[in-house]
């Protein structure tokens, strides 16, 4: 690819002064180096606290990095600040919305920052609330919505003047299953159709695997992985295997021969049970059974498990990104 | 100018927000009409005790009132400015590319526009117990309070976005409003006080801006006394911008 990345960012940083605590300084982001490619969704995949937030925050100008430079929608991140709000959007974990103001109202005056006249802002605003399942609510007070479509009214906000990249910090928090998976369809078309690029943040593991081209994990303020979800999941120790023998001295036996698999790990055996991992459970199967009836054992069940990103983040950290 | 555009979008939907709340601009009202009904009448019978400046009671009075009306009507904004910071409306509005002053002159205009419109109603009110000035007096008296109004609404809304914390607010806010008002003689004019307490009073510059509007409403205009109170509140009001543009530029530190 020779196009240029949206977003390239070299050794980001920041740290906070503690509060209270004094001269403590809290490292939220520890230098991070990201390349974004124009038309590419990527996820930001990582646990509470990971610094997701604080690095969506400089990219987007709210935060001044504390080390490092960026450049974002081809703007200088510290010296073009004003180019780069021009080119984004921005969907704050924290909402962007005045609880008593009428949605149709936020939108209208939001869309006017950018340059964009009442009625145009109109049209653009009713068909983005149309396409999130919204359509009845602009005259709606912002604060009488739940908090599912508020959320999507946040999207609808932040999407309002076309934004050529987009920024979605935690999208889907607070939405139910439908409408995760509606506003998982527009954050597809809005690529697919508009070619528009979109950063997000999720620890939804699911989220990140559904609708991300690429993921980054970033966890303790650095980027700890990266890649397409198969690229990660492959890196893991491969698919979970489990055998069920009759007795435990098949499963002594059942070890023996499972050791023997190319690109197995060591089995571990607990009473009749087998456990081992390999690269491609489909294709290490057969030849592990047909070995286990050459030596005689029976095999009373056999369990294979895809990896997840949980399993990812789990043998890359060794804690689950659940906690 | 994208200052002015900026402003306008910011003070325009803060506008609208505050008339969709009619019950807070009466409240702010209430107080001084409060005065003006409770107080005033024991003033009038106080005016030719020894001491008291010349003018009739209401002349005194009533610019006390509207220059507490500026004060306090400026000061509580900031309690507005936490609550928009914390359901993401500040930031929301900072990633764009509006201008960053603007962000908080809107909304100090806003403020203005309250201030002065229940300026308005309190000359009125007054007008019925007995209150006579020149018109052009009351025109420079409430540019006067407009120009109080912005200094302390951009002061509030920097202390609000500074600290994003109500219970920091309240207390700085006191701290503020409590001096200023008992060494401004906004009450009761200082020349009723000893001379140590007008000696302190006199490096208050909100009691100068009451002596101004006092002034004006006895017919004086081209007078040092006026000059020094409309100076001081154009001093106090880009003393207020520039605190208030620091602080939202500081924001993305
Ligand atoms: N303004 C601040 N002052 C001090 N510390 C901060 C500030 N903002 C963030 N932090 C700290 O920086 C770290 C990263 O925070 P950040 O908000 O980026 O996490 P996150 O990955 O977005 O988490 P979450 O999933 O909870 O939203 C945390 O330890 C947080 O406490
Ligand atoms: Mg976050």
């Amino acid at each position: 690819m020779d196009e240029l990345p949206i977003i390239e960012a070299r050794g980001l940083k920041r740290t906070f002064k503690a509060r209270g605590a004094k001269g403590k300084l809290i490292e939220a982001v520890r230098g991070i180096d990201l390349t974004v490619r124009p038309g590419e969704i990527v996820g930001f995949l990582g646990p509470n606290g990971a610094g997701k937030t604080t690095t969506l925050k400089m990219l987007c100008t709210l935060l001044e990095p504390t080390g490092g430079t960026a450049t974002v929608a081809g703007c200088d991140l510290r010296s073009d600040a004003v180019g780069v709000r021009r080119r984004i959007g921005y969907v704050s974990q924290a909402g962007s919305t005045s609880p008593e103001a009428r949605a149709g109202e936020e939108i209208i005056s939001h869309a006017q920052f950018y340059g964009i006249d009442r009625t145009t802002a109109r049209t653009r605003g009713q068909n983005l609330l149309a396409a999130l399942d919204l359509a009845d609510v602009w005259d709606r007070p912002c604060g009488s919505l739940s908090g599912g479509q508020r959320r999507r009214l946040d999207i609808v906000m932040g999407l309002i003047h076309q934004p050529k990249l987009v920024f979605l910090d935690e999208p889907s928090t607070g939405l139910d299953p439908q409408s995760r998976a509606n506003l998982w369809t527009h954050i597809r078309k809005l690529r697919d159709d508009f070619g528009t690029t979109v950063f997000l943040t999720t620890h939804y593991m699911d989220e990140a695997d559904n609708l991300s081209d690429r993921i980054l994990i970033i966890d303790n303020g650095a980027i700890v992985a990266e890649g397409t979800p198969a690229e990660l999941k492959q890196r893991v120790s491969g698919d979970a295997i489990t055998l069920t023998l009759r007795t435990a001295a098949d499963a002594e036996a059942a070890k023996a021969i499972a050791a023997g698999l190319p690109g197995a790990d060591m089995p571990i055996v607990d009473g009749n049970i087998v456990r081992l991992h390999a690269t491609e459970a489909s294709t290490a199967l057969p030849a592990l059974l047909s070995e286990l009836v050459k030596a005689g054992i029976e095999a009373i069940g056999i369990e294979t498990k895809r990896p997840t990103l949980d399993d990812v983040f789990l043998t890359l950290t060794g804690r689950s990104l659940r906690d | 100018m994208g200052f002015f555009r900026d402003t306008w979008i910011v003070f325009s939907r803060a506008m609208r927000l505050s008339l969709r709340q009619p019950l807070w601009v009466l409240i702010g009202l209430m107080q001084p009409i409060l005065y003006l009904t409770l107080f005033g009448p024991l003033l009038v019978g106080m005016a030719n005790a020894p001491g008291f400046p010349a003018g009739d009671a209401w002349q005194i009075f009533v610019p006390g009132l509207l220059v507490q009306l500026g004060i306090f009507g400026g000061l509580f904004v900031g309690f507005g400015i936490i609550a928009e910071w914390r359901s993401g409306v500040i930031d929301r509005m900072m990633v764009t590319p509006a201008n960053r002053t603007a962000l908080i002159a809107g909304r100090a205009l806003r403020d203005v526009v309250v201030i002065v419109t229940q300026a308005i109603v309190l000359c009125g009110a007054a007008y019925f117990f007995g209150l006579r000035v020149p018109i052009w007096a009351l025109l420079v008296g409430l540019v006067l309070v407009g120009l109080l109004g912005a200094a302390f609404s951009f002061i509030s809304n920097a202390i609000g976005i500074a600290t994003k914390s109500e219970d920091a607010l309240a207390p700085l806010v006191n701290a503020l409003a409590l001096p200023i008002l008992l060494l401004s003689g906004i009450l009761l004019p200082m020349t009723l006080a000893p001379r140590w307490l007008q000696i302190v009073s006199d490096f208050n510059p909100f009691k100068h801006i009451v002596d101004a509007l006092r002034a004006l409403f006895r017919g004086e205009l081209m007078t040092p006394t006026v000059g020094l109170g409309l100076l001081l509140a154009v001093v106090l009001v880009l003393l207020g911008a520039w605190i208030g543009n620091r602080v939202f530029v500081q924001q993305t530190k």
